[in-house]
């Protein structure tokens, strides 16, 4: 825990080698809009599973190490910082908020999530944003095959490289690369930039501390053509 | 599920941690897998020398081997070991074979394999893991999916000389490529998928193969889920299906490589919080060798 976090009136530290996780989650679930813990720290998270998740009041949480599955699943609300590498799903089915993960994501980072930010200042595995319905994700580093693979909507923005079928099976959510894309998807295309792109790009890249500009990005997204069968696409499948 | 804990030392001053360390990261992994376990692990060798690690039902009395082999013996608990000089191997295979409730588990100048069924924590203490040393050695915790709970049927298993392999994942044509091994000649004991795939990869060394390249002919030939690590007698290799499903973490320090099939399994080794953690990618081969 770091001096300034000590100085907080409302922290409150909470390590994981002498409580159990289920009082940290129960204690993190418990509280109200109103509560006066508003900044919490996780010691020795020694990459458990489930750190943080479900939480629906405004708090600020620092998990302090690597954690393990799903950390921060079903946010809505609150900041989760991670300084270290977090396992599969993390953010998975996130409503609002901020995850903010220092080091590196597995695989479906932010999957099937709803809204919020997730942001992964290295690399992320496979099947980043699986599903995505809604959230941003920012990915400095590169991501692994089939990420975006039928997400919904939402934006991903990936400063790196892409792995293989990239947005397989894409809906209406956009994906911005500045690296390359080793292939693209089925139904995967690239798009022209828009401005209102532009726009959100810009923001996305403000927001999570990126120094780079919307034009070092293309812009990928959905071709519109697995949305119906129709038999001059069966080649698309 | 099942879970995975590999090894690999650079520091020769932790070789006498090695069972101890291997234990604590197959213990962790007990939830990942709890009704199996067994571990390869590479230790001293003669010059000159062979190993068998046999494993017998029945309450054989395998101190009274050497007896008839003049050789040196160590018991641990239903397995053995015996070591003797390399000319001598088809004579006691002989022998051995005149004993039917003796299997020969493995065979290497260094690698001694064990295995049984039970939680991780009762297998690494009936063969006394914690007090074992060694340079590297890999486990496996099994959750049975493909083929039942026995002894057989946990890993790792043996794929030749020194070597051999664990698997957490499901081949799914595992009856197919078994059918055309058997008629290669490949042996099987069980219907267990784990078990063709060291099986594919005996046949591969056995026609010329390198290892690397048997396990890219693993990637073409076995179709399924599957994260294996691989033992040699100088480190171990790794190596994660196209579509890379089933977990794999690395760490790597100045002191060891260590694989973990979650980072919790790594959480209590020396140093790990200074490690270079990392996922291997999907279809590739790795290998971590000590220096010749």
């Amino acid at each position: 825990m770091s001096a300034a976090q000590k100085t907080l009136e409302n922290s409150a530290v909470f390590d994981l080698s002498s409580s159990s996780l289920r009082d940290l989650n129960s204690a993190l679930q418990t509280l109200g809009a109103a509560n006066n813990h508003s900044a919490w720290t996780v010691l020795n998270p020694r990459g458990g599973h489930a750190i943080a998740v479900g939480i629906t009041a405004p708090v600020s949480v620092t998990i302090d190490g690597h954690a393990g599955y799903y950390c921060a699943g079903m946010n809505d609300g609150a900041t989760v910082v991670v300084n270290g590498s977090v396992g599969t799903g993390v953010a998975e089915n996130m409503m609002s908020g901020l995850v903010h993960v220092k080091g590196d994501a597995s695989q479906s980072a932010g999957a099937t999530a709803h809204g919020g930010l997730l942001i992964i200042d290295g690399n992320a595995s496979a099947r980043c944003g699986i599903s995505m319905k809604g959230v941003d994700i920012v990915v400095k580093g590169n991501v692994g095959h089939m990420s975006a693979f039928m997400a919904q909507s939402g934006n991903l923005v990936i400063c790196g490289d892409a792995g293989e079928a990239l947005g397989d099976s894409l809906y209406e959510a956009r994906l911005f690369v500045k690296g390359t894309v080793a292939s693209m998807g089925a139904d995967c295309e690239v798009k022209e930039m828009s401005e209102e792109d532009k726009t959100i790009l810009a923001g996305l890249l403000a927001n999570a501390g990126v120094d780079a500009k919307p034009e070092e990005f293309t812009r990928y997204g959905s071709a519109r053509k697995l949305y119906n069968f129709h038999v001059d696409n069966a080649g698309a499948y | 599920m099942c879970g995975i804990a590999g090894l690999f030392l650079k520091n020769p001053a932790l070789e006498p941690e090695l069972g101890r360390l291997t234990a604590g990261m197959l213990s962790v992994l007990t939830d990942r897998g709890p009704d199996s376990a067994g571990f390869a692990i590479y230790g001293a060798g003669a010059p000159g020398h062979l190993k068998f690690t046999l494993r017998a039902t029945g309450g054989f009395d395998f101190l009274a081997l050497p007896a008839k082999f003049d050789l040196s013996c160590t018991e641990h608990d239903d397995h053995a070991v015996i070591s003797f000089p390399a000319e001598r191997e088809a004579e006691i295979r002989a022998v051995l074979a005149r004993h039917p409730e003796i299997s020969i588990v493995s065979v290497g100048e260094r690698m001694e394999l064990f295995k049984g069924v039970g939680l991780p924590d009762e297998v690494s203490n009936r063969f006394g893991l914690p007090k074992m040393s060694g340079s590297h050695a890999i486990g496996h915790t099994r959750m049975a999916t493909e083929s039942a709970v026995t002894t057989q049927g946990a890993h790792p298993f043996t794929t030749g000389t020194d070597q051999c392999l664990v698997h957490n994942g499901s081949l799914s044509n595992h009856n197919d490529v078994r059918r055309v091994l058997m008629r290669e000649g490949i042996k099987f004991e069980t219907q267990n998928d784990t078990e063709v795939a060291a099986g594919f990869v005996a046949y591969q060394l056995r026609e010329g193969k390198k290892l690397d390249e048997a396990l890219h002919a693993a990637l073409k030939s076995l179709d399924g889920f599957y994260t294996f690590v691989v033992g040699t007698e100088s480190g171990f290799g790794v190596l994660r299906d196209p579509v890379a499903c089933k977990p794999a973490v690395m760490a790597e320090t100045d002191d060891y490589v260590a694989f973990g099939s979650e980072y919790r399994a790594l959480a209590d080794l020396p140093g790990i919080e200074r490690a270079h953690i990392f996922e291997p990618e999907p279809a590739k081969v790795y290998f971590w060798e000590r220096a010749a």
